[in-house]
């Protein structure tokens, strides 16, 4: 359960390191928000799916089961929208292949409970990368954060927070280059992060026994 | 899995295969039409709700005692209402009398393509609101047009076609009287432009528009009207 946890959330990350649901993660996070939609949606669609392909997968053939993966994403993608159209406002759900990488990579070769965890804790992962980029466009091109959030959980829930002086913003993240090039900033920033993870691995046993000499 | 099979069997098991699939091709289909089915009724009132909330954005609930989306005439003027569509005009009535309508014409011109509009207009031609609904303008520069972003929008209440002077209907750039804004002189120009062209048409169809009918269509010698026998709004 750790590793799956771990797996999805930042090893083996959706956005980061799998890059898969690129053309979404890029369309959609010009703010927090909307970041968060599709995060959630994701998420619910993730998670539902690989649940349905672990059950099954013992029943359907190798050979026909693409095409049986594709129609259970399908209709769950299609009853999620409408759901979500219906107790939240319009929202923009975009199919995306880390959905069915899943459901290939994990679900169709994992009992149902693991297979469940892994769809909430990608979910989870994607949305988080979702969140960040969409934070980051967002401050830089609007200056706010969270800003838009009575549009989907209904009037009265107005929480946008003001941090920047209103002047209009630096343009370029809100426009698509700013979506490459923030992910590619994130990307880059998790690869130094793991870097300096493992050579403090590395270094400890030997960071003691140097500890003695000058430099 | 990819084990050698008796040709004998190989039938059977494209068989089952099929069944599967179409097995769950239904189980599928299934699943989204229940999910349809519970969920129209909650879409088409959230629907209706944002609607009305867009349209009383431009024309304040007190202004009319009618219910605005079963009062509606279909128009088309390609000239003066951008589209060669027909356009829904809301009428708002107090009582029998006609009190005020909203048009939702088209900016053709928008730096990245049209602009749908939501106008609102008194029956003496004074603009109670004006509204952008969808438009697909550059972030940052030209979707200051849309309420949420900046006033300027606002700038429309209470204008008439003589007030300001119809001369003066242009943005600053152009020799008028409304700003642009720093960096997109397109966008604001063609709002500018659809406004004052809606103003114009509702000048010149006022009484027509307000008659009891559903549709209203130009032919195309211009000043001959006809109904046409399909209204498209039926409630």
């Amino acid at each position: 359960m750790r590793e799956i946890a771990l797996q999805g959330l930042w090893k083996n990350n959706p956005g980061l390191v799998q890059l898969l649901g690129l053309c979404p993660l890029l369309a959609v996070t010009t703010s927090v928000i909307n970041g968060l939609g599709l995060g959630l949606a994701t998420t619910l669609v993730l998670a539902a799916s690989n649940l349905c392909v672990s059950l099954i997968r013992n029943v359907v053939r190798a050979e026909i089961r693409i095409p049986v993966f594709v129609m259970i994403i399908a209709s769950l993608v299609t009853a999620v929208e409408l759901a979500m159209n219906a107790w939240f406002h319009d929202l923009l759900i975009v199919t995306n292949c880390a959905i069915i990488g899943r459901a290939e990579a994990f679900a169709s070769r994992n009992r149902p409970l693991p297979a469940l965890f892994d769809g909430l804790m990608m979910g989870a992962g994607f949305t988080l990368v979702l969140l960040v980029l969409g934070g980051m466009r967002e401050l830089l091109g609007h200056g706010t954060l969270l800003a838009g959030a009575d549009m989907m959980f209904g009037a009265g829930t107005d929480i946008t927070l003001h941090l920047l002086a209103d002047d209009g913003g630096f343009l370029l993240a809100l426009l698509p280059p700013g979506a490459f090039l923030g992910l590619g900033l994130l990307v880059a920033a998790k690869n130094v992060i793991d870097r300096r993870l493992e050579r403090r691995i590395q270094t400890t046993p030997a960071a003691i026994s140097s500890a003695a000499q000058p430099g | 899995m990819a084990t050698i099979e008796e040709p004998a069997r190989i039938p059977q098991r494209m068989a089952i295969a099929g069944g599967l699939l179409a097995l769950f091709a239904v189980l599928g289909a299934g699943l989204v039409a229940v999910t349809e089915d519970a969920t129209r009724e909650r879409i088409q009132s959230n629907e209706r709700e944002y609607l009305l909330r867009s349209l009383n954005d431009v024309l304040p609930a007190d202004h009319y005692d009618n219910v605005l989306f079963e009062d509606t005439i279909e128009v088309i003027d390609a000239e003066l209402l951008g589209s060669d569509q027909s356009i829904t005009v809301y009428r708002g009535r107090l009582g029998a009398a006609p009190v005020a309508a909203i048009l939702t014409p088209v900016a053709p011109d928008g730096y990245s393509g049209p602009i749908k509009l939501l106008v609102g207009v008194d029956y003496d031609g004074t603009l109670t609101g004006v509204r952008v609904v969808a438009h697909r303008e550059t972030p940052g520069l030209g979707d200051a047009i849309e309420a949420e972003r900046s006033d300027w929008i606002r700038r429309f209440d209470g204008l008439s076609l003589g007030n300001p002077p119809q001369s003066a209907w242009m943005v600053r750039r152009d020799g008028g009287d409304f700003d642009q804004f720093t960096g997109a002189t397109v966008t604001p120009r063609a709002v500018v432009k659809a406004v004052r062209n809606t103003l114009l048409y509702f000048a010149q169809y006022r009484d027509e528009l307000f008659e009891d009918r559903r549709a209203l269509v130009e032919s195309e010698s211009g000043d001959n009207e006809r109904d046409r026998p399909s209204g498209s709004v039926e409630e």
